[in-house]
């Protein structure tokens, strides 16, 4: 059955993945190296709010509907055209068979107008309602609770409509919704009435999209290895799932802020399940027990690009650039004493956290993680992380400045983790010790992000430069 | 779930559990979520760690998987109890080979390295 799927006009690239993986969460059953079936309206571009999908049941684009982010609404088309006069003749040629259980006497219906790119008063939409009267409402009206609700949605074409490639061609539609989006989640959660915060808390919104890509479900377990402030696992918490989080900074995850401003108070403040677990560990040397795999439904991580946030692991800044040797800790210290940690890379990070995430995600688990991009100009193909266990399924990009964005990757376990597989990492791990400083260079963002703009490029002329101070380009990333 | 990583120690599971103080948090009851667990779990370290934090409900050998699609639920409940609601506050993670302890604060294993272990 084809639905159309209306969406809110913002990350426009997260939109499609996430109706793709809700679908299979309630049970769309989708065979393998295949997706969910999409169209467009005719002559609209890539980014219109408007698209066709086709979903097995009603149920399933209701459950969609409600759980999702992005999704406005999911309608069952009646009709469409450019004019009134082409939708009135759609409309009426769509089946009796599927309009008649909808207008019956004992129901209570409502028709709504929406527009997109344009504004209608009052009475133009009223107008527009009343202009219905070939479809045979029996039921009466009910503007609050309606058993029916229709929805009328008119947009025009124009130069330019909403940031968007102009649409060629103007388009009426007329369906009756089957489900509508709760963007009530978004206000509860937003990040300025929580009280544990850190400086890069994920933003609730893209919280719960990622908790969405992650199919987080009641009796599911999901781990972040980067767990900060708990931002993402809260989302994943409100979907029902259990939680589990790793840090390694253990002020953030132990101590916050006192007693009633940490992890735990995130989850207390929304009355929602406290996680499972917390630990304090490093990714690059996890301490699980050997023999242990195929434990988590998903992991879900922001991983530390080095831009904001840098990455830290075992071993001193000095031991890992090789100027001291290991030193053993006097037995008298060893008790309070705080291991000191050097610089990871991303490339390292993003290696471990596949590794991690081909050792404990069950058959069909999905890691879903933020890896950033640097964009440039010459539009050179960008190449993300692979692994021999993972099928990359969906690919969203966020653009956060001019310099560089992030990109939601969401991968499928495909393969189970083998012997050979972890003899691979463990040779990696030993080559990123070996050469920790030509991987902390090869891997770093930071000064690509940061890097001064060329001065030859601004100060063509040299007697209006006054300004001394090098132009951070990323100043406000 | 938890070992010890320290370079060379091959035996560092399980853990001992150093009881110093253990709280209780009332979960809500997820059988499908405690049949996943079950399959995953090394039932004696878990008998064991359960009992070293003063709870000795559990029964000593693993029960048979099918307890759980029983429709009884007593069993589930106890490892409901043990795996979800019993919360090591304070204490400590003592690794079986080399005595290494990891301390157990405000709720959360300590599960770093110093320097000489990496």
């Amino acid at each position: 059955m084809w639905f159309l799927c209306v969406f809110y006009h913002r990350l426009l690239d997260f939109r499609k993945p996430e109706v793709e993986a809700l679908a299979e969460l309630f049970g769309e059953e989708i065979a393998e190296n295949e997706s969910l079936q999409w169209r467009l309206p005719q002559h609209h571009h890539n980014d219109t709010p408007f698209h066709f999908v086709q979903l097995s049941s009603e149920e399933i684009a209701t459950n969609i509907a409600k759980r999702s982010i992005l999704v406005k609404g999911m309608y069952e088309l009646w009709g469409e055209g450019t004019c009134y006069e082409e939708l009135e003749e759609s409309i009426k040629s769509y089946p009796d068979s599927r309009k008649l259980p909808f207008l019956t006497s004992g129901s209570t219906f409502r028709i709504s107008v929406e527009t997109f790119g344009k504004a209608m008063t009052f009475e133009e939409q009223n107008d527009r309602i009343r202009s219905f009267t070939y479809i045979p409402f029996e039921g009466k009206v009910d503007l609050k609770n309606p058993d029916h609700n229709f929805f009328l949605m008119e947009m025009d074409e124009s130069e330019e409509n909403n940031g968007l490639p102009p649409i060629v061609q103007r388009r009426i539609f007329f369906g009756r919704e089957v489900g509508f989006a709760d963007r009530k989640l978004l206000p509860t959660f937003q990040l300025k009435s929580r009280t544990y915060l850190g400086p890069t808390a994920m933003d609730a919104e893209m919280a719960f999209l990622m908790a969405n890509q992650a199919k987080a479900t009641s009796g599911k377990l999901v781990y972040d290895p980067f767990v900060g402030t708990g931002s993402i696992l809260v989302s994943a918490a409100r979907f029902g799932a259990m939680t589990m989080g790793a840090d390694i900074d253990i002020r953030v995850v132990r101590d916050g802020r006192g007693p009633d401003c940490n992890v735990w108070s995130n989850f207390k403040q929304y009355g929602l399940p406290m996680p499972v677990a917390l630990l304090r560990m490093d990714n690059n040397l996890p301490p699980w027990r050997s023999g242990l795999k195929e434990i988590f439904d998903a992991i879900i991580c922001d991983p530390p690009y080095g831009v904001r946030a840098c990455g830290r692991k075992s071993g001193g800044r000095k031991i890992l650039r090789g100027t001291v040797d290991p030193y053993t800790v006097p037995d008298d210290k060893r008790t309070d004493h705080i291991p000191s940690t050097g610089a990871y890379s991303l490339v390292e990070c993003v290696h471990d956290l596949l590794h991690l995430a081909a050792r404990m995600l069950v058959m069909k688990g999905r890691l879903v993680f933020f890896f950033p991009v640097l964009r440039d100009d010459n539009g050179g193909e960008v190449k993300f992380p692979e692994h021999p266990c993972f099928k990359l399924v969906a690919v969203s990009e966020q653009i956060l400045s001019s310099r560089y964005s992030r990109v939601l990757l969401t991968m499928v376990k495909v393969e189970p983790y083998s012997d050979e597989i972890e003899e691979a990492a463990r040779l990696m791990h030993l080559e990123f010790r070996k050469n920790h400083l030509k991987w902390l260079e090869d891997g770093n963002i930071h000064s690509s992000v940061f890097k001064p703009i060329d001065s030859s490029q601004i100060h063509t002329d040299s007697k209006t430069f006054k300004d001394p101070k090098p132009k951070y380009r990323g100043k406000y990333v | 779930m938890l070992s010890c990583n320290i370079k060379g120690v091959s035996n560092g599971f399980p853990l001992r559990i150093e009881a110093g103080k253990v709280i209780e948090k009332e979960v809500d009851f997820n059988p499908d979520f405690l049949k996943h667990m079950f399959a995953k779990i090394e039932w004696k370290a878990l008998v064991e760690g359960a009992r070293s934090m003063g709870y000795a409900e559990l029964p000593e050998d693993s029960p048979d998987a099918t307890v759980l699609d029983s429709g009884d639920e007593t069993f589930l409940r106890k490892l409901h109890h043990a795996l979800l609601e019993l919360h090591l506050e304070e204490g400590a993670l003592v690794c079986p080979e080399t005595g290494r302890k990891f301390p157990v604060n405000k709720g959360i294993p300590n599960m770093l390295l110093h320097e000489d272990e990496v």
